[in-house]
């Protein structure tokens, strides 16, 4: 799966991907993470609008694109997840932590 | 050992509802034994040894059923499917210290396993020659990133979490250094995991270089066999750290589910506390510094925002963002009064020396006040307490090299743990009964104890801390198969009393049991000879003696293996991880290492010399003395396991064949 890159001003980002976010391209998304968040822009968010299908695998690459954005002083954020996405973030309890915005652009519109 | 479908000589079906006529003979005989001990024949006048003793036989009674439960479904699985096209398989060897050439051989083996793989040497040794080796062999080589220096690094779990991280197959072969598995390893067993439920295939642990004989008691035929089957049956099979197969997804979502439930627990404790810890900090600053005092009030009110927010179902990730920015905001305006008091002044220091404000000699504030005000040089960072605990007050794990930790990091036996939390998520595992990879076991008394210390030490740790009778997730019958191999490992309690009885009887004439020889007999044998008929047919003519002498022989290593466990758990002491070295040492028969089986011995010998003088004088009661001289002959017997293994020079293939 290729990520795109958006920069949305003020140190945020927006990473896009689409299809299968599973094991073969958790660790892609998590390069784009670190590498946006190297390059300056710690508040990021991933663009799920075009994802189909996340596995657990991909779960774990946004848990350690928010530890990295953290640590960086900023913040991951997820955007627009279709029904299978939003199913497995409520099997593994993992809604508890991450919640999801309708739109990118509204990820940070009240920071 | 029969390939998994080939069928036996006895038939399946009639041999397990012998099996499970013999359990129910072994429990009824069992029970009516325990209940006349209990309440029938209990010498109350002696009740420091009877009662002890009785509880040592109902511990025994329990372990025995629990075994009976595990025979009841104990059988061979029909074969899987054949291996599926184009499953991606990680094929990973994890090493510590053990020998290059070992490692090699090893490696060179799972390169050539004959389904499509990957195949990772996970170095937790970082050794540049083994990284060299394998480039060299075209396999790949993971060892530990920056991201572990100074954090906890959780052994054999932590090496596997780490390349976990960096790799993507579907299916994770895991191999101890010292398992050399065969080519056809991945296609015997791939055609399980059709079932998308199953996360892991367990196959057995043999090893190759153990003489006739077996004196270290290193393979373990009722184990990797009947018991396994056995736990199979009520889809509790348990992973073994080696020559297992497991299902990434699986592992990964229990990574998920321990990270937020990890992170959960952390946020919620922080914010119970916190209140306390700010408060003691406020106590240790000066009434002069204001600012402070504001600060911490701040991050106080910081504190109830957040407990509030998560009590209205706000997400942890808002809830610890929010906080930290406001405390960040807080440590940032106490900096920029501090800045621009210090600016105030170089300025007037400036003018005093009469020059004209050159603007690069003034510092840059704003990037001053950022840096300043940065998580570790924080003023509030000055408080420790109050760091520490703002740390803990969010979702990474900053604790942590990595946020998941998909192989549970509780205990030292990081399998045993990990396959009961999938299990607890609903997930299958399998137990395969073919042996595809052959290994090394430990070729010296010391070696051996250190290891099955290890094994026993870890599975206490998880007993203490997720015992299995409690976990949600589970069956009762999954939950009674992990906490049957728990109970085996308390056997060093009873086994001292079991030594101790006949040496007081036979020396002071106290006998614990209120009865007559035939009242004894008539209830005891019959159960007795059930009971190891019952080994017998399970054992399948493999002889299942040895592993009954060890377990009571190494009692002292299960008693220093709880005691152990329960003063890590409780008081935080350290539990050493003991790799094992697999090359031979120069040999001496190390007889300290059983000081306390030999002077349990020489009690016995002694005891039986007392008690025939005892019975000649005509002091001792002639039955109670038959009795327990051939008890103590049979903890004699017992013990003598332990001679050929203090002795054993290690393994040599010239006699072997």
């Amino acid at each position: 799966m290729e990520f795109t890159v958006q920069q949305l001003g003020q140190g945020t980002a927006v990473v896009r991907g689409e299809g299968r976010l599973n094991m073969v391209s958790a660790g892609e998304l998590r390069e784009t993470v670190a590498s946006t968040v190297a390059g300056g822009s710690a508040r990021i968010v991933v663009d799920l609008a075009a994802v189909d299908f996340i596995d657990s695998s991909g779960l774990g690459a946004l848990v350690n694109g928010l530890k990295t954005a953290r640590q960086a002083g900023g913040d991951l954020r997820i955007s627009a997840p279709n029904e299978q996405v939003k199913l497995v973030l409520q099997l593994t309890n993992m809604e508890r932590v991450l919640s999801s915005y309708p739109t990118a652009e509204s990820a940070y519109a009240n920071d | 050992m029969g390939r998994g479908g080939h069928p036996s000589p006895v038939p399946v079906v009639s041999r397990i509802l012998v099996l499970r006529l013999v359990v129910v003979v072994v429990v009824v005989l069992g029970l009516n034994y325990i209940a006349w001990r209990w309440f029938f024949s209990l010498n109350w006048q002696a009740w420091w040894i009877a009662v002890p003793l009785v509880m040592a036989e109902t511990y025994s009674l329990v372990d025995v059923s629990l075994f009976g439960l595990t025979l009841w479904r104990s059988q061979p699985r029909v074969a899987p499917k054949a291996a599926p096209v184009g499953t991606t398989v990680d094929v990973f060897i994890t090493t510590y210290d053990e020998p290059i050439d070992l490692v090699m051989i090893t490696a060179r083996h799972a390169r050539d396993i004959r389904y499509p793989h990957q195949t990772w040497l996970l170095d937790d040794g970082a050794r540049p020659e083994l990284a060299a080796a394998a480039a060299e062999l075209g396999v790949g080589y993971i060892k530990r990133g920056a991201d572990w220096a100074n954090r906890p690094l959780h052994a054999k779990a932590g090496n596997l979490n780490n390349a976990l991280m960096s790799t993507s197959g579907e299916l994770l072969l895991i191999l101890d250094a010292d398992q050399v598995p065969k080519p056809e390893i991945l296609d015997r067993t791939l055609g399980y995991f059709d079932d998308e439920l199953v996360a892991l295939v367990q196959t057995p642990q043999l090893f190759g270089n153990v003489p006739t004989g077996d004196p270290l008691g290193s393979q373990a035929p009722l184990f990797y066999g009947p018991i396994q089957q056995g736990k199979d049956g009520w889809n509790a099979a348990f992973f073994c750290g080696s020559n297992a197969l497991l299902r990434r997804e699986a592992l990964m979502q229990l990574g998920i589910t321990g990270y937020v439930a990890e992170v959960e627990g952390e946020v919620d404790a922080a914010l119970r506390g916190a209140h306390r810890v700010i408060k003691r900090a406020l106590r240790t600053v000066p009434k002069s510094n204001e600012m402070m005092h504001a600060a911490l009030a701040d991050v106080a009110q910081a504190v109830d925002t957040a407990k509030a927010s998560l009590a209205s179902g706000e997400s942890l990730s808002r809830v610890t963002y929010a906080l930290q920015r406001r405390v960040a905001e807080a440590s940032r305006a106490m900096v920029a009064v501090d800045v621009h008091l210090l600016a105030q002044d170089l300025r007037a220091i400036e003018e005093m020396h009469g020059g004209g404000g050159d603007p690069d000699f003034m510092m840059n504030i704003d990037a001053t006040v950022e840096t300043l005000a940065s998580r570790d040089l924080s003023p509030l960072g000055a408080v420790e307490s109050v760091q520490t605990l703002l740390r803990s007050i969010d979702v990474d794990r900053s604790g942590e090299a990595q946020p998941l930790m998909p192989l549970a990091t509780i205990s030292v036996t990081e399998d045993m743990a990990t396959s009961m939390r999938l299990h607890g998520l609903g997930w299958k595992s399998v137990y395969h009964h073919e042996l595809l990879a052959v290994g090394l076991a430990p070729e010296d008394l010391g070696t051996m104890l250190k290891q099955r210390l290890r094994w026993a030490q870890g599975t206490m740790q998880v007993l203490i801390r997720e015992n299995p009778l409690l976990q949600r997730g589970m069956s009762l019958a999954q939950r009674l198969m992990y906490f049957s191999t728990m109970w085996s490992y308390l056997s060093g309690f009873a086994a001292i009393i079991y030594f101790a009885a006949p040496i007081i009887f036979l020396c002071f004439g106290v006998l614990p049991v209120n009865t007559t020889a035939l009242q004894f007999f008539l209830r005891f044998l019959p159960f007795m000879v059930a009971n190891q008929l019952m080994f017998a047919i399970a054992g399948r003519g493999v002889s299942t003696w040895r592993g009954q002498q060890y377990s009571l022989a190494l009692f002292p290593v299960w008693i220093e293996a709880t005691t152990s466990a329960i003063a890590n758990v409780f008081f935080g002491r350290p539990l050493t991880f003991i790799v094992t070295p697999k090359v031979r040492g120069a040999y001496r028969p190390q007889w300290r290492l059983i000081t306390p089986q030999i002077i349990v011995s020489v009690a016995l010998v002694l005891a039986t010399v007392i008690g025939i003088t005892r019975l000649l004088m005509g002091v001792g009661e002639p039955i109670g003395t038959a009795v327990n001289l051939g008890w103590a002959a049979f903890d004699l017997v017992v013990l003598s396991v332990l001679v050929p293994a203090v002795r054993y020079r290690g393994f040599d293939n010239k006699q072997e064949e």
